[in-house]
């Protein structure tokens, strides 16, 4: 009986037990700024470890394994220079469809030659209990991989963000969902599986890839930070799946630290939006929004605009100015801008802080990211719950490409999609400066901001980096 | 090793990767989101078998060529996943200081 796996050696077991504890302590490494580089570093050496004990317990064919490495790294390192920090979002979906498409191949290749991964009998079946995780493995890096398509095309705007709804979408998903299920049983008992022929596991790849892109489509954009977090997850479950095959400590435990991760991530977006996980992966959210919606459609409501010299003005005589960031500011990449700014009011003595909700931008942390690109200090950015109660006192709330997350609504309107969701209490603030690129859309809610219409706001309409550049040229004029 | 130990890894694993996440601070959930991609690649162990069992298995072709293919997009992957979360952690700066390490 040739049983590879089993008669791994001590030494590959322990490197492969040490390099899953490298994985968690750069994760680890990302409980601040200052710790996170030498957590990046303990993941590379923890791959490293992984990749080179393989390679010694594996030395074959290992010219065409490494022009493959060559290949592979070549490409994700040009990516990985080159990628716009706005672009994240798509970056993070499309390297998770890889992650799922790499476990479908490793899923099938055990499939095709069991032998050469332990996972064999004496009379040369596949072992039932791996064809159950093979099954699962497959069918989770399928979804994994057209849902992560699915919203790499939504995030890069080659696809609407609108959510696409098939009629009877929740009958269709939940059957074949149930349809991979019973077919996993199916595969993990039929005896001609076990000897790796019959069409089962195709049949489970194809309907896996099926269910991955009806479960993705009717989810809107406003929506794809959950989403995002959630393909994250999965992507994990699916190294997991395939680290049981392998009987690997290295993929298990990474698997469910990744699995972990995006299910929290998943977790706090929801949260942050009041909406359930359940009521996300429905879809639909945000549909009505093109339509106009009721309140939207109402007679005009007055409002005060402004010019980029007024809010100069405005801000430059203010002691406190609390900077509120969203999708729009990324969209229009004015954060560079936006910092030159805040710099520049900082000057004039003026105490300037960001403000970031969970589901500012399509991904967690995004904001973040695009504030540090710009060179603002990371401890000049704070969370929600940490600034919340400091718009009471601030002189400026200054919105850029925000709408939702400052709704007042959200407290008050229990008949409003997004009441119960924490907001930014920027209506508390003495002056709120609204950037808006025009007063007709409304946020993905589909829901009107009363923040719009009073007294203390003034709207400032434009392109949110044209609006900031011509602020910091006012401001450069005003301060001689 | 037999299924329940390799179950009881997963489960504390599972425990351990909830709470190092929740510890993770907000302001680097993008980039958390970056390196889990790039360490679930170690999927990568997997592929490199398939490649290399498949150079020496009697019609072995196939996994061989669905290994090397997983080897190069979990490679994509590793190294993408590395270097941009390198790039964006390089960007975070505290206030009043000279400006560190940069890319």
């Amino acid at each position: 009986m040739e049983h590879a796996v089993a008669a791994t050696p001590a030494w590959a077991v322990l490197a492969y037990l040490v390099s899953g504890v490298l994985f968690i302590l750069s994760l680890r490494g990302l409980s601040s700024p200052e710790s996170s580089q030498a957590g990046n570093r303990n993941g590379m050496i923890g791959m490293l470890i992984a990749v080179g004990t393989t390679l010694a317990l594996h030395p074959t064919g290992l010219p065409l394994i490494i022009g493959a490495i060559a290949i592979g790294g070549g490409i994700g390192w040009v990516i990985a220079q080159r990628i716009q920090m706005t672009a994240m979002p798509e970056l993070v979906a499309g390297f998770h469809s890889l992650v799922g498409m790499a476990a479908v191949l490793v899923g099938c290749a055990a499939y095709l030659n069991p032998a050469a991964f332990g996972i064999v009998d004496e009379a040369g079946a596949i072992l039932a209990v791996s064809r159950v995780e093979m099954g699962l493995g497959v069918a989770i890096g399928a979804i994994t991989f057209s849902g992560s398509i699915i919203a790499f095309l939504k995030l890069s705007g080659r696809m609407s963000g609108s959510p696409i709804l098939l009629p009877g979408r929740h009958v269709l998903n939940l059957g074949t969902l149930v349809g991979i299920l019973v077919l996993t049983g199916i595969f993990a008992t039929d005896g001609t599986a076990a000897l790796g022929q019959g069409p089962l596991l195709w049949i489970i790849l194809g309907l896996s890839f099926l269910i991955g892109v009806t479960l993705i489509i009717p989810i809107g954009g406003a929506d794809m930070p959950v989403v995002i977090s959630m393909l994250n997850s999965y992507s994990g479950w699916a190294a997991a799946a395939m680290g049981f095959t392998l009987q690997n400590t290295a993929m298990i435990i990474t698997g469910a630290l990744v699995g972990s991760s995006g299910a929290i991530l998943s977790y706090i977006m929801c949260r942050a939006m009041n909406r359930s996980f359940i009521s996300v992966i429905a879809g639909g959210f945000g549909a009505e929004a093109d339509a106009g919606g009721p309140k939207a459609s109402g007679p005009a409501k007055s409002y005060k605009a402004g010019s980029a010299d007024d809010a100069a003005f405005i801000m430059q005589n203010a002691e406190s100015v609390i900077i509120v960031p969203g999708y729009g500011m990324a969209v229009s990449q004015a954060q560079h801008a936006l910092r030159e700014m805040g710099d520049l009011l900082k000057k004039e003595g003026v105490s300037v802080k960001y403000a970031i909700h969970p589901v500012a931008g399509r991904m967690p942390g995004h904001m973040n990211v695009l504030l540090a690109e710009a060179n603002v200090p990371y401890d000049e950015v704070f969370e929600l719950e940490d600034i919340n109660s400091e718009f009471g006192q601030a002189d400026v709330a200054f919105v850029i490409g925000a709408n939702d997350v400052t709704n007042p609504l959200a407290k008050t309107d229990k008949s409003s999609p997004i009441y119960g969701m924490p907001i930014l209490d920027v209506e508390k603030a003495k002056t709120v400066l609204f950037v808006k690129r025009s007063m007709g859309g409304v946020g993905y809610a589909g829901v009107d901001n009363p923040v719009f219409y009073s007294d203390n706001t003034m709207m400032l309409l434009a392109d949110a980096k044209k609006m900031v550049e011509n602020i910091v040229k006012g401001l450069n004029g005003g301060g001689h | 090793m037999d299924f329940l130990s390799i179950l009881s890894i997963f489960v504390l694993a599972v425990f351990v990767g909830y709470y190092v996440v929740w510890s993770v601070t907000p302001a680097l959930h993008t980039p958390l989101m970056a390196v889990t991609n790039a360490i679930s690649s170690v999927i990568i162990v997997g592929a490199l078998i398939a490649a290399a069992a498949g150079a020496i298995t009697e019609g072995g072709g196939l996994s061989q060529w669905l290994g090397l293919a997983g080897v190069v997009l979990a490679s994509i992957n590793i190294f993408g996943g590395f270097a941009v979360t390198r790039r964006m952690l390089a960007m975070y700066k505290k206030k009043d200081k000279k400006p560190a390490a940069s890319k």
